[in-house]
């Protein structure tokens, strides 16, 4: 089997724009789509559709939803708890995408030009393994853990200050109001660090060691050669890494549940936790539906403009090397 | 560079590893510790010695193995049915090369992109009506949909790709579209379905929001949603709390080690797509 598949590679590279095209019923494929198509349209596409017709309504789960137009979108713009919520969006979006993204590219060219190349591929792979590991845990454990480390009676953190001499620092990291949000983001950095890491370094392989050797002929230290080689040269894993890391800080629902329930007072509310204390505990319905449909619009915007910005580098790119 | 530049910089990623590290290492040895122990000397001493107790204890008091049984179970389930799925679409997208595939694929790419906010009530409500709610089986169908959102576009993408020499040798020796898609493609495409499937399985065991709304009997609680919501109640001391993060831990941990190579390059191979 694997010796036809490379032939048939091969060939399929060296002909593929020649020969006839011969006509192909193309209609028929169609059928292999239609479970998919069904079973979108039951989970995904009417599910999407009922959550924005109701945010149009004010419903209480039971009954039948009572129309009242914009009524809640308005509401939505006088509602501080809303405003604050997205405002907590904003700091995830530090803690989860541009902070792993900076940290992940520094690690990742350390890791690869340097610990590969120095100390041998297994140590980095090792160490790769070890950023990694945060990023198969599942969120609720990883809040069991960080909740236990954080707490301020008896918690690591405030037994490990204590016993290097530094007892005036403890705190209670996540009861305190002032505090709380920065522990959320210290853990949702822990959390997601691997994951752009490990991309970076894949990245990395794909660029031409020459590139590396000549620069270094040419007298360039390591700053210059990050800066000047590794990033221009790994810029569609950034964008990636962006895009997905920020959607997920957009996301967020499981971290805060299990670390603080959006509290204290909430200062740790986020837009997927508030509307599913509002669909769920206050049953606000249509006030719910309102909240996700504009963070829906939030992540299907913010996903188009990533996605333009990626083929217009990558096609002035392919401009540039052409001219 | 100089070995004298060189090894500092080993130390420092060697101490942020540690920092990754050490969480894990202290819920293990706090999960082993007696409590008589731990209010004398706290979270940082090491125990004296091995205390099983609180781990059985945890064990039977949330009945855990019901709990794996059901992760294992949906996640398993998931994995396979995703896959299945994505195959197909991505067969009519990548090899078919259907009328308006780009379209039907940002369709796919968009529902990928969706909150499951936007979906959580109507399908808590539309559940209830079907006589779904709190069943494993509707926290299945609603996963399979949503990883294979992902899958479709993977692999039509890969699909789009595949070498019609071999396509057109099958078809030639009269094996008809569903033959060529089972003999031919699903086996040639085996290291990225492979890929998938831990995925899936991975990203299933790890979801939180929707399985906590939908599984609310202690019989149909998955790992992930049994722990949050344990953890949620704040009834828990600490050496129950350090049982339930280790048992939590211990089968990410056999995931990672078992699929290490095929997590890190599978990141890989999505992320350039």
């Amino acid at each position: 089997m694997t010796v036809t598949v490379e032939r048939g590679t091969r060939a399929a590279g060296s002909h593929r724009h020649t020969g006839p095209r011969r006509p192909r019923p193309r209609e028929s494929y169609a059928l292999f789509l239609l479970p998919g198509i069904l079973a979108f349209l039951v989970v995904i596409v009417v599910p999407f559709l009922m959550n924005t017709g109701v945010s149009f309504t004010e419903w209480q789960g039971v009954g039948t939803p009572k129309w009242t137009g914009l009524a809640n979108y308005r509401e939505l713009l006088d509602d501080s708890e809303f405003w604050a919520s997205f405002r907590h969006s904003l700091f995830m979006v530090v803690a989860m995408a541009a902070v792993p993204t900076v940290l992940g590219l520094v690690l990742a060219a350390a890791l690869f030009d340097y610990v590969a190349k120095h100390f041998g591929t297994r140590i980095a792979a090792v160490l790769r393994a070890c950023f990694y590991l945060p990023q198969v845990l599942p969120i609720a454990v990883a809040g069991i853990v960080w909740s236990w480390i954080l707490a301020p009676d008896n918690g690591s953190l405030n037994a490990l200050l204590k016993a290097v001499g530094l007892g005036s620092w403890q705190q209670d990291w996540l009861g305190d109001p002032d505090l709380a949000l920065y522990s959320v983001m210290g853990v949702m950095v822990w959390v997601q660090l691997g994951f752009p890491l490990v991309v970076f370094m894949a990245g990395l392989q794909r660029v031409d060691p020459q590139l590396y050797e000549a620069a270094e002929l040419d007298g360039a230290g390591w700053w210059r050669r990050f800066w000047h080689i590794t990033l221009p040269q790994i810029r569609p894993e950034i964008y990636v890494v962006l895009t997905w890391c920020t959607i997920a800080a957009l996301k967020v629902f499981g971290a805060v549940y299990v670390l603080t329930k959006g509290g204290p007072g909430g200062v740790t509310d986020v837009p997927s936790y508030f509307s599913f204390t509002t669909f769920f505990e206050k049953t606000q319905v249509g006030y719910g539906a309102a909240i996700s449909t504009v963070l829906t619009v939030i992540i299907l915007v913010l996903s188009l403009v990533f996605l333009k910005l990626q083929t217009r580098t990558e096609d002035a790119e392919e401009g540039a090397r052409a001219a | 560079m100089t070995a004298v530049r060189r090894y500092p910089v080993l130390v420092a990623l060697c101490l942020a590893a540690l920092f990754m590290v050490v969480p894990f290492l202290i819920v293990a040895v706090n999960a082993v510790k007696s409590p008589t122990e731990y209010s004398q000397h706290g979270p940082l001493s090491l125990p004296k010695d091995v205390y099983l107790d609180g781990l059985k204890d945890f064990w039977e008091r949330v009945d855990y193995s019901q709990k794996l049984v059901n992760s294992v179970l949906i996640s398993g389930s998931v994995a396979i049915l995703a896959v299945v799925l994505s195959v197909l679409n991505a067969y009519a997208i990548g090899i078919g090369r259907i009328r308006g595939r780009t379209w039907v694929l940002a369709f796919f790419v968009l529902a990928n992109m969706l909150p499951q906010e936007a979906l959580v009530y109507p399908i808590y409500y539309l559940s209830k009506q079907a006589g779904l709610y709190d069943t494993r089986l509707s926290v299945i169908i609603v996963f399979t949909v949503v990883q294979a959102a992902f899958g479709t576009y993977l692999l039509s993408s890969v699909l789009s790709r595949f070498p019609k020499e071999i396509i057109e040798a099958a078809r030639i020796d009269g094996a008809n579209k569903w033959q060529v898609l089972w003999r031919v493609v699903v086996p040639v495409s085996r290291p990225t379905l492979g890929v998938l499937l831990v995925f899936f399985f991975i990203w299933t065991w790890n979801e939180f929001l929707l399985p906590l709304v939908m599984l609310i009997s202690n019989d149909n609680q998955t790992v992930s949603v049994a722990l949050g919501v344990l953890q949620g109640q704040r009834l828990m001391d600490a050496t129950m709390t350090n049982a339930a993060a280790l048992l939590g831990v211990l089968p990410a941990l056999v995931f990672f080690l078992v699929f290490q190579r095929t997590l890190t390059r599978g990141i890989a191979v999505g992320a350039v797509k």
